[in-house]
């Protein structure tokens, strides 16, 4: 199992590494999470983007894509998370299962 | 299993009951703060007990996440009702709901192992599903501050969370 780089966070599971190559810069998108739920997803996250997780809400939660990655968000947490391996990604909040999503990850 | 239908349809009568035969008008808004605050509290207090006598990992990650949340909701209506300079008061449906409760916790008491796990995740079905409809149909559309409506509301998305996570943990335990 090959590490997901991750700056802030802890991940159980991994991603496998990637080469960004002479790709375009990357980018940070946000998600924020508040009321229960995953805010607007990114539309056009690659390989070599950061993903930062905000938890506005006043519960803890997580985003937890089983054998990829588990990112712990307690209330007010903030957490990065380096895209390494392309793919559509479904998570959902582990404690919450009814808060879903998906993470498009092009090369 | 007929007297614990009996209790849990008894509380929900009154819950559901609250704005037309219990009340001569809708409850007010330190009535509804009240019941929430009261509502929280009880699954606290079952989840207490859980984490106490319960030592399936399933069982206790579901009583743990209980007493996490609800307890972060009970927070903010005391910060809120502090906030509103309201004071909660104390009402039939809250007495009822709290005996209701109490005797839960009592039958709750005498089961071990997998009959305490069974009864307590049923209950956990039940009283979700019972406080979800009081929200729905009679605290929420009741209540008259924003604020409280809108901290009720995201309890009632909370509560349906639980109740499907409810659900599922005593799915699993058949």
């Amino acid at each position: 199992m090959r590490a997901l780089v991750l700056a802030g966070a802890a991940l159980v599971a991994c991603l496998t590494p990637a080469s960004t190559g002479a790709k375009a810069t990357p980018h940070t998108a946000t998600i924020v999470v508040d009321k229960l739920a995953f805010g607007e997803l990114p539309a056009s996250l690659r390989v070599g983007d950061t993903v930062v997780w905000v938890n506005r809400d006043m519960f803890r939660h997580s985003a937890t894509a089983t054998g990829h990655f588990d990112v712990d968000l307690p209330p007010g947490a903030q957490r990065r998370m380096l895209l390494t391996k392309a793919g559509a990604f479904a998570f959902t909040c582990k404690y919450h299962p009814g808060m879903t999503g998906v993470l498009k990850v092009s090369r | 299993m007929l007297q614990k239908t009996l209790r849990i349809t008894a509380a929900a009568t009154l819950l559901l009951g609250a704005s037309s035969a219990a009340y001569a008008a809708a409850p007010s808004d330190p009535q509804i703060a009240h019941i929430a605050y009261t509502a929280g509290s009880i699954d606290i207090a079952a989840a207490k007990q859980a984490l106490a006598r319960s030592h399936n990992k399933a069982v206790r990650a579901f009583a743990a996440e209980m007493l996490r949340d609800h307890a972060a909701v009970n927070d903010q209506a005391l910060a809120l009702v502090k906030k509103l300079h309201v004071t909660p008061e104390a009402n039939a449906t809250s007495a009822a709901l709290s005996k209701d409760a109490d005797s839960t916790l009592r039958r709750l008491s005498h089961l071990h192992g997998r009959s305490f796990d069974r009864a307590y995740a049923s209950n956990e079905v039940a009283y979700h599903k019972t406080v979800n409809g009081a929200l729905a149909g009679t605290l929420i559309p009741s209540a008259n501050n924003g604020e409280l409506k809108s901290l009720l509301q995201t309890g009632l998305t909370l509560f349906r969370e639980h109740q499907h996570h409810a659900e599922h943990l005593a799915a699993s335990l058949k």
